[in-house]
Protein backbone atom coordinates (compact mmCIF):
# COMPACT_ATOMS: atom_id res chain seq x y z
CA UNK A 1 0.00 0.00 0.00
CA UNK A 2 1.21 3.41 -0.58
CA UNK A 3 -1.48 5.99 -0.23
CA UNK A 4 0.64 8.87 -1.19
CA UNK A 5 1.26 7.91 -4.33
CA UNK A 6 -2.07 6.51 -4.94
CA UNK A 7 -3.49 10.10 -3.82
CA UNK A 8 -1.21 11.46 -6.22
CA UNK A 9 -1.78 9.52 -8.92
CA UNK A 10 -5.59 10.14 -8.74
CA UNK A 11 -4.69 13.63 -8.56
CA UNK A 12 -3.26 13.96 -11.70
CA UNK A 13 -6.03 11.49 -13.36
CA UNK A 14 -8.38 14.15 -11.92
CA UNK A 15 -6.45 17.36 -13.56
CA UNK A 16 -6.08 15.55 -16.89
CA UNK A 17 -10.09 15.34 -16.74
CA UNK A 18 -10.20 19.08 -15.41
CA UNK A 19 -8.23 19.78 -18.64
CA UNK A 20 -9.72 18.05 -21.39
CA UNK A 21 -12.97 19.82 -20.23
CA UNK A 22 -14.20 17.04 -18.16
CA UNK A 23 -17.60 19.55 -16.59
CA UNK A 24 -18.59 16.60 -14.08
CA UNK A 25 -14.63 16.41 -12.95
CA UNK A 26 -15.15 20.10 -12.45
CA UNK A 27 -18.75 20.02 -10.57
CA UNK A 28 -17.28 17.51 -7.80
CA UNK A 29 -14.82 19.53 -7.16
CA UNK A 30 -16.84 22.54 -6.98
CA UNK A 31 -19.27 20.88 -4.31
CA UNK A 32 -16.64 18.70 -2.59
CA UNK A 33 -14.79 21.92 -1.49
CA UNK A 34 -16.53 24.94 -1.98
CA UNK A 35 -18.31 24.64 1.80
CA UNK A 36 -14.98 24.34 3.33
CA UNK A 37 -13.33 27.45 1.09
CA UNK A 38 -16.13 29.61 2.22
CA UNK A 39 -15.31 28.52 5.86
CA UNK A 40 -12.13 29.19 5.20
CA UNK A 41 -12.53 32.67 3.27
CA UNK A 42 -15.15 33.75 6.58
CA UNK A 43 -12.03 33.59 8.64
CA UNK A 44 -10.51 36.53 6.82
CA UNK A 45 -13.39 38.59 5.36
CA UNK A 46 -16.48 40.14 6.97
CA UNK A 47 -19.55 38.40 5.98
CA UNK A 48 -21.08 35.89 4.07
CA UNK A 49 -21.10 37.74 0.78
CA UNK A 50 -17.39 38.44 0.12
CA UNK A 51 -16.75 35.24 1.42
CA UNK A 52 -18.57 33.59 -1.32
CA UNK A 53 -17.25 36.30 -3.99
CA UNK A 54 -13.86 35.23 -2.79
CA UNK A 55 -15.01 31.46 -3.49
CA UNK A 56 -15.83 32.18 -7.03
CA UNK A 57 -12.85 34.12 -7.74
CA UNK A 58 -11.14 31.27 -6.76
CA UNK A 59 -12.35 28.98 -8.99
CA UNK A 60 -11.33 31.46 -11.43
CA UNK A 61 -8.52 31.49 -10.53
CA UNK A 62 -7.60 27.49 -10.64
CA UNK A 63 -9.36 27.85 -14.09
CA UNK A 64 -6.90 30.13 -14.80
CA UNK A 65 -4.22 28.18 -13.41
CA UNK A 66 -5.24 24.78 -14.54
CA UNK A 67 -2.53 24.74 -17.02
CA UNK A 68 0.27 25.87 -14.99
CA UNK A 69 -0.66 23.49 -12.05
CA UNK A 70 2.51 20.54 -11.91
CA UNK A 71 1.27 18.97 -8.92
CA UNK A 72 3.75 19.65 -6.11
CA UNK A 73 1.12 20.01 -3.63
CA UNK A 74 -2.32 17.83 -3.63
CA UNK A 75 -5.10 19.55 -5.79
CA UNK A 76 -6.92 20.43 -2.49
CA UNK A 77 -3.68 22.42 -1.03
CA UNK A 78 -2.97 24.19 -4.24
CA UNK A 79 -7.14 25.32 -3.86
CA UNK A 80 -7.29 26.09 -0.80
CA UNK A 81 -4.05 28.12 -0.62
CA UNK A 82 -5.15 30.33 -3.77
CA UNK A 83 -7.82 31.21 -1.36
CA UNK A 84 -6.27 31.89 1.18
CA UNK A 85 -3.79 34.55 -0.56
CA UNK A 86 -6.75 35.73 -2.43
CA UNK A 87 -8.88 36.12 1.45
CA UNK A 88 -6.16 38.07 2.77
CA UNK A 89 -5.75 40.64 -0.47
CA UNK A 90 -9.42 40.99 -0.19
CA UNK A 91 -9.64 41.52 3.66
CA UNK A 92 -7.16 44.00 3.55
CA UNK A 93 -9.06 46.27 0.44
CA UNK A 94 -12.84 45.66 2.63
CA UNK A 95 -9.77 47.79 5.28
CA UNK A 96 -10.76 44.73 7.65
CA UNK A 97 -8.37 45.75 10.37
CA UNK A 98 -6.99 41.97 10.90
CA UNK A 99 -3.99 41.05 13.01
CA UNK A 100 -2.33 38.72 10.29
CA UNK A 101 1.03 39.08 12.13
CA UNK A 102 -1.24 36.84 15.23
CA UNK A 103 -1.10 33.62 12.55
CA UNK A 104 2.80 34.49 12.49
CA UNK A 105 3.51 34.99 16.50
CA UNK A 106 0.14 33.47 17.89
CA UNK A 107 2.17 33.38 21.68
CA UNK A 108 1.43 37.38 21.87
CA UNK A 109 -0.70 38.06 24.28
CA UNK A 110 -0.49 35.60 27.01
CA UNK A 111 -3.90 33.64 27.21
CA UNK A 112 -4.69 31.31 29.74
CA UNK A 113 -6.51 28.23 29.27
CA UNK A 114 -9.01 29.16 32.01
CA UNK A 115 -9.07 32.31 34.56
CA UNK A 116 -6.03 31.66 37.19
CA UNK A 117 -9.01 32.71 39.78
CA UNK A 118 -10.21 29.52 39.10
CA UNK A 119 -7.15 27.74 40.84
CA UNK A 120 -5.48 27.23 44.07
CA UNK A 121 -2.76 30.08 44.47
CA UNK A 122 0.88 28.29 44.06
CA UNK A 123 1.27 29.16 47.51
CA UNK A 124 -1.22 26.44 48.47
CA UNK A 125 0.50 24.24 51.47
CA UNK A 126 -1.11 21.34 49.80
CA UNK A 127 -3.22 21.70 46.25
CA UNK A 128 -1.26 24.07 44.17
CA UNK A 129 -2.61 25.05 41.04
CA UNK A 130 -5.18 22.71 41.36
CA UNK A 131 -8.95 23.77 41.07
CA UNK A 132 -10.34 25.77 44.06
CA UNK A 133 -13.53 24.00 43.68
CA UNK A 134 -14.92 21.08 41.62
CA UNK A 135 -15.79 21.62 37.96
CA UNK A 136 -19.36 21.56 37.69
CA UNK A 137 -19.97 18.01 35.39
CA UNK A 138 -22.11 18.81 32.16
CA UNK A 139 -19.99 16.63 29.52
CA UNK A 140 -22.68 14.04 29.58
CA UNK A 141 -24.99 16.56 29.08
CA UNK A 142 -23.84 18.20 26.13
CA UNK A 143 -24.30 15.94 23.44
CA UNK A 144 -27.72 15.53 24.63
CA UNK A 145 -30.78 16.13 21.83
CA UNK A 146 -32.66 17.97 24.19
CA UNK A 147 -30.02 20.72 24.56
CA UNK A 148 -28.66 20.61 21.28
CA UNK A 149 -29.80 23.24 18.96
CA UNK A 150 -30.03 26.51 20.97
CA UNK A 151 -26.65 25.27 22.07
CA UNK A 152 -25.10 24.70 18.95
CA UNK A 153 -26.17 28.03 17.76
CA UNK A 154 -24.57 29.81 21.09
CA UNK A 155 -21.10 27.70 19.85
CA UNK A 156 -21.39 28.74 15.96
CA UNK A 157 -21.99 32.45 17.36
CA UNK A 158 -19.00 31.94 19.64
CA UNK A 159 -16.72 30.04 16.99
CA UNK A 160 -17.76 33.42 14.98
CA UNK A 161 -16.18 35.92 17.25
CA UNK A 162 -12.97 34.11 18.15
CA UNK A 163 -10.23 36.25 17.26
CA UNK A 164 -9.19 35.27 13.34
CA UNK A 165 -6.31 33.19 13.03
CA UNK A 166 -7.97 30.92 16.05
CA UNK A 167 -11.20 30.98 13.99
CA UNK A 168 -9.46 29.86 10.93
CA UNK A 169 -7.88 26.67 12.70
CA UNK A 170 -10.70 25.76 15.18
CA UNK A 171 -12.36 25.80 11.77
CA UNK A 172 -10.34 23.85 9.56
CA UNK A 173 -9.04 21.35 12.52
CA UNK A 174 -12.99 20.63 14.20
CA UNK A 175 -15.55 22.11 11.71
CA UNK A 176 -14.00 20.50 8.53
CA UNK A 177 -11.66 17.91 10.20
CA UNK A 178 -8.46 18.48 8.75
CA UNK A 179 -5.35 16.75 9.57
CA UNK A 180 -3.16 19.26 11.57
CA UNK A 181 -0.67 19.25 8.93
CA UNK A 182 -2.70 20.37 5.85
CA UNK A 183 -4.03 22.95 8.43
CA UNK A 184 -0.21 24.30 8.90
CA UNK A 185 0.90 23.80 5.13
CA UNK A 186 -1.94 25.80 3.99
CA UNK A 187 -1.62 28.65 6.13
CA UNK A 188 1.75 28.66 6.41
CA UNK A 189 2.05 27.69 10.33
CA UNK A 190 4.76 26.27 12.00
CA UNK A 191 3.05 22.68 13.69
CA UNK A 192 3.83 24.38 17.38
CA UNK A 193 1.87 27.55 16.38
CA UNK A 194 -1.06 25.69 14.63
CA UNK A 195 -1.23 23.75 17.70
CA UNK A 196 -1.67 26.78 20.49
CA UNK A 197 -4.13 28.19 17.75
CA UNK A 198 -5.85 25.45 18.12
CA UNK A 199 -5.52 25.13 21.90
CA UNK A 200 -6.60 28.81 22.13
CA UNK A 201 -9.89 28.55 20.32
CA UNK A 202 -11.10 25.02 22.06
CA UNK A 203 -10.47 26.61 25.53
CA UNK A 204 -12.02 29.56 24.71
CA UNK A 205 -15.07 27.98 23.42
CA UNK A 206 -15.34 25.57 26.37
CA UNK A 207 -15.81 28.31 28.54
CA UNK A 208 -18.49 29.79 26.26
CA UNK A 209 -20.21 26.06 26.79
CA UNK A 210 -19.54 25.83 30.71
CA UNK A 211 -20.86 29.33 30.74
CA UNK A 212 -23.80 28.29 29.04
CA UNK A 213 -24.88 25.12 30.84
CA UNK A 214 -23.97 27.36 34.23
CA UNK A 215 -26.88 30.00 33.03
CA UNK A 216 -29.30 27.64 31.11
CA UNK A 217 -29.36 24.29 32.17
CA UNK B 1 15.91 16.35 34.90
CA UNK B 2 14.73 18.89 36.56
CA UNK B 3 11.91 19.47 39.07
CA UNK B 4 9.26 20.25 36.90
CA UNK B 5 9.35 17.03 34.81
CA UNK B 6 9.19 14.69 38.31
CA UNK B 7 6.81 16.85 39.48
CA UNK B 8 2.90 16.13 40.41
CA UNK B 9 1.29 17.78 37.14
CA UNK B 10 -1.48 20.42 38.69
CA UNK B 11 -4.39 21.20 37.36
CA UNK B 12 -3.59 24.47 36.01
CA UNK B 13 -1.10 22.66 34.04
CA UNK B 14 -2.58 20.33 32.69
CA UNK B 15 -5.56 22.75 30.79
CA UNK B 16 -2.44 24.13 29.12
CA UNK B 17 -1.30 21.09 27.88
CA UNK B 18 -4.35 19.23 27.17
CA UNK B 19 -4.65 20.05 23.01
CA UNK B 20 -0.94 18.78 22.80
CA UNK B 21 -2.36 15.40 24.85
CA UNK B 22 -5.04 15.17 22.77
CA UNK B 23 -2.66 15.83 19.82
CA UNK B 24 -0.67 13.00 20.66
CA UNK B 25 2.76 15.74 20.82
CA UNK B 26 3.04 15.60 24.22
CA UNK B 27 6.54 14.58 25.25
CA UNK B 28 6.27 10.98 26.61
CA UNK B 29 6.90 12.48 30.39
CA UNK B 30 4.78 15.00 30.42
CA UNK B 31 1.82 12.19 29.07
CA UNK B 32 2.90 9.97 31.87
CA UNK B 33 2.11 12.82 34.48
CA UNK B 34 -0.73 14.23 32.76
CA UNK B 35 -2.43 11.11 33.06
CA UNK B 36 -1.52 9.94 36.61
CA UNK B 37 -2.97 13.12 37.53
CA UNK B 38 -6.04 12.20 35.67
CA UNK B 39 -6.36 8.74 37.68
CA UNK B 40 -7.15 10.89 40.59
CA UNK B 41 -8.35 14.06 40.17
CA UNK B 42 -12.49 14.00 38.96
CA UNK B 43 -12.61 17.82 37.78
CA UNK B 44 -10.22 17.21 35.05
CA UNK B 45 -11.51 13.93 34.28
CA UNK B 46 -14.35 16.26 33.41
CA UNK B 47 -12.09 18.98 32.06
CA UNK B 48 -10.93 16.43 29.49
CA UNK B 49 -14.38 15.07 28.68
CA UNK B 50 -15.56 18.64 28.16
CA UNK B 51 -13.00 19.41 25.77
CA UNK B 52 -13.68 16.46 23.87
CA UNK B 53 -17.22 16.65 23.67
CA UNK B 54 -16.46 20.28 22.86
CA UNK B 55 -14.33 18.89 19.77
CA UNK B 56 -16.92 16.56 18.67
CA UNK B 57 -20.04 19.14 18.80
CA UNK B 58 -17.97 21.19 16.57
CA UNK B 59 -17.80 18.89 13.98
CA UNK B 60 -20.91 18.65 13.54
CA UNK B 61 -21.43 22.45 12.72
CA UNK B 62 -21.86 22.96 9.12
CA UNK B 63 -20.77 25.81 6.82
CA UNK B 64 -23.07 26.78 4.09
CA UNK B 65 -22.05 25.47 0.07
CA UNK B 66 -21.89 28.05 -2.82
CA UNK B 67 -25.35 29.22 -3.70
CA UNK B 68 -26.64 27.44 -6.66
CA UNK B 69 -26.75 30.37 -9.19
CA UNK B 70 -22.89 31.07 -8.51
CA UNK B 71 -22.09 27.06 -9.14
CA UNK B 72 -24.01 28.10 -12.71
CA UNK B 73 -21.65 30.78 -13.42
CA UNK B 74 -19.03 28.88 -12.52
CA UNK B 75 -19.81 26.16 -14.51
CA UNK B 76 -20.52 29.07 -17.17
CA UNK B 77 -16.87 30.13 -16.96
CA UNK B 78 -15.78 26.30 -17.12
CA UNK B 79 -17.20 25.61 -20.57
CA UNK B 80 -16.13 29.55 -21.48
CA UNK B 81 -12.40 28.15 -20.37
CA UNK B 82 -13.07 25.24 -21.88
CA UNK B 83 -13.82 26.77 -25.00
CA UNK B 84 -10.99 29.05 -25.14
CA UNK B 85 -8.51 26.01 -24.38
CA UNK B 86 -9.71 23.82 -27.59
CA UNK B 87 -9.88 27.13 -29.52
CA UNK B 88 -5.85 27.53 -29.76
Amino acid sequence: MAPAAEMRSADADFIDRLRGGDEAAFVSLVNAYSASLRRLALAFVPNDAVAEEVVQETWLAVLTGLARFEGRSSVKTWIFKILANRAKTRAIRERRTINFSELEDPFEPDEPAVDPARFLPVSHPTWPGHWASPLDSWSASAEDAVVGREMMGVLHRELDRLPESQRVVVALRDVQGWPAAEVCEVLGLSEANQRVLLHRGRSRLRGVLENYFKDNV
Amino acid sequence: MNDDTRREMACQELVEVITGYLEGTLPELDRLRFEAHLASCASCQEYLEQMQALVRLTGKLTTRSLEPENVDSLLSAFRRWRDSQTGL
